[in-house]
């Protein structure tokens, strides 16, 4: 089965959000730079949890603690990167459309809140990890590594 | 020689203009920049919001900075190379680019911040290390760096779309100022 998206995104780029924002100069780079502040929130709650299971962070803590502070972080940077990268989206989404870091950029971004919500949230909460190391290592590399394609996705689609 | 002079030379060097043309060593730098920001800010952010007592009240203030302190350390040192060569490859328009005054500017304030929390506030840390809300010269230290970072981060975005640029005239009188500007016509 073939499923066609480009309908739907070609519907986006005529949403009246879409077009307010390509018809301001300043916009785009306001939204773009709030983007860039949740990014930076949400890096730092994911790496203090990551650095905490490879065993390089707070150490003293247990990840369950670690886990806990950062949460509400964690949800505030996401849900600031989603209301200002929702409308970034409006304005491009034909050239996102045919953009290929974009695609790895949702492939990532789809995987990585999936996982941190139910296996690296499991393995926090329960303190798993604390008589095994290399679950912890593990949940973290994979953690880091799909935040990793967000990230250099999210940065390429701008340059393609 | 004039600040002026200086970089109008350096964007005329040969290296400087190699790397400004290249698209792929340009647009890696600039990623490897946010990649950096990612690990430099994350880390500031986490313990600006601990030491205004938001976060982590469990763990002394003292164990956060030894702990994450190195990772910052790193990440500030990328950011300062990666942003050095991007400098490098448009020295004379960021020169006279407001955001990136103003960002410099900003990142000065931040350094001082800093220094002022290590030499007055941080010293008297057995005091109040374990405390779930730190002192208020503290919580000051940790709000002002939020802001200027923040600041930072966003002016810094804003130098890529610079809308007083020297060669977009007229622009007003006060922003050519500002800028060391000088119209041509």
């Amino acid at each position: 089965m073939d499923l066609d998206l480009l309908p739907f995104f070609q519907w986006c780029y005529q949403t009246p959000i879409g077009e307010g924002i390509r018809n301001s100069t300043w916009l785009f780079p306001v939204i773009e730079a709030f983007h860039l502040l949740g990014l930076g929130l949400t890096a730092g709650s994911v790496l203090l949890v990551d650095l905490r299971l490879l065993g390089v962070g707070l150490s003293k803590q247990p990840v369950a603690q670690i886990w806990a502070g950062a949460r509400p972080w964690l949800l505030g940077g996401v849900t600031l990167m989603f209301s200002s990268g929702i409308p970034l989206f409006l304005s491009e989404s034909i050239k996102c459309y045919y953009s290929f870091a974009f695609w790895i950029k949702m492939t990532s971004l789809f995987l990585v809140l999936l996982f941190t919500f139910t296996v690296l949230r499991h393995v926090t909460q329960t303190g798993l990890t604390s008589n095994r190391p290399l679950l912890g290592r593990f949940t973290a590399f994979t953690s880091l590594v799909l935040w990793f394609g967000v990230a250099w996705g999210g940065r390429w689609i701008g340059f393609s | 020689m004039s600040f002026l002079a200086f970089f109008e030379q350096l964007a005329e060097s040969s290296w400087s203009v190699a790397l400004h043309e290249s698209e792929i060593a340009y647009s890696l730098i600039e990623s490897f920049h946010v990649w950096s920001l990612c690990l430099f800010f994350g880390m500031t952010v986490m313990f600006d919001l601990r030491l205004l007592g938001w976060t982590m009240r469990g763990v002394p203030v003292s164990e956060v900075i030894r702990r994450l302190q190195p990772w910052t350390i790193a990440g500030f040192v990328l950011m300062v190379i990666s942003g050095t060569l991007l400098f490098y490859a448009i020295p004379l328009r960021s020169y006279q680019n407001i955001f990136f005054r103003t960002k410099m500017l900003m990142l000065l304030l931040a350094g001082l911040n800093v220094f002022i929390f290590h030499s007055r506030v941080f010293p008297s840390v057995a005091k109040w290390d374990a405390d779930a809300i730190p002192p208020r010269a503290a919580r000051v230290a940790g709000a002002l760096s939020l802001v200027l970072w923040v600041g930072i981060v966003f002016s810094g975005r804003m130098i890529a779309y610079n809308w007083f640029d020297c060669d977009r005239q007229p622009q007003p009188a006060i922003i050519n100022f500002l800028t060391s500007c000088v119209p041509t016509e």
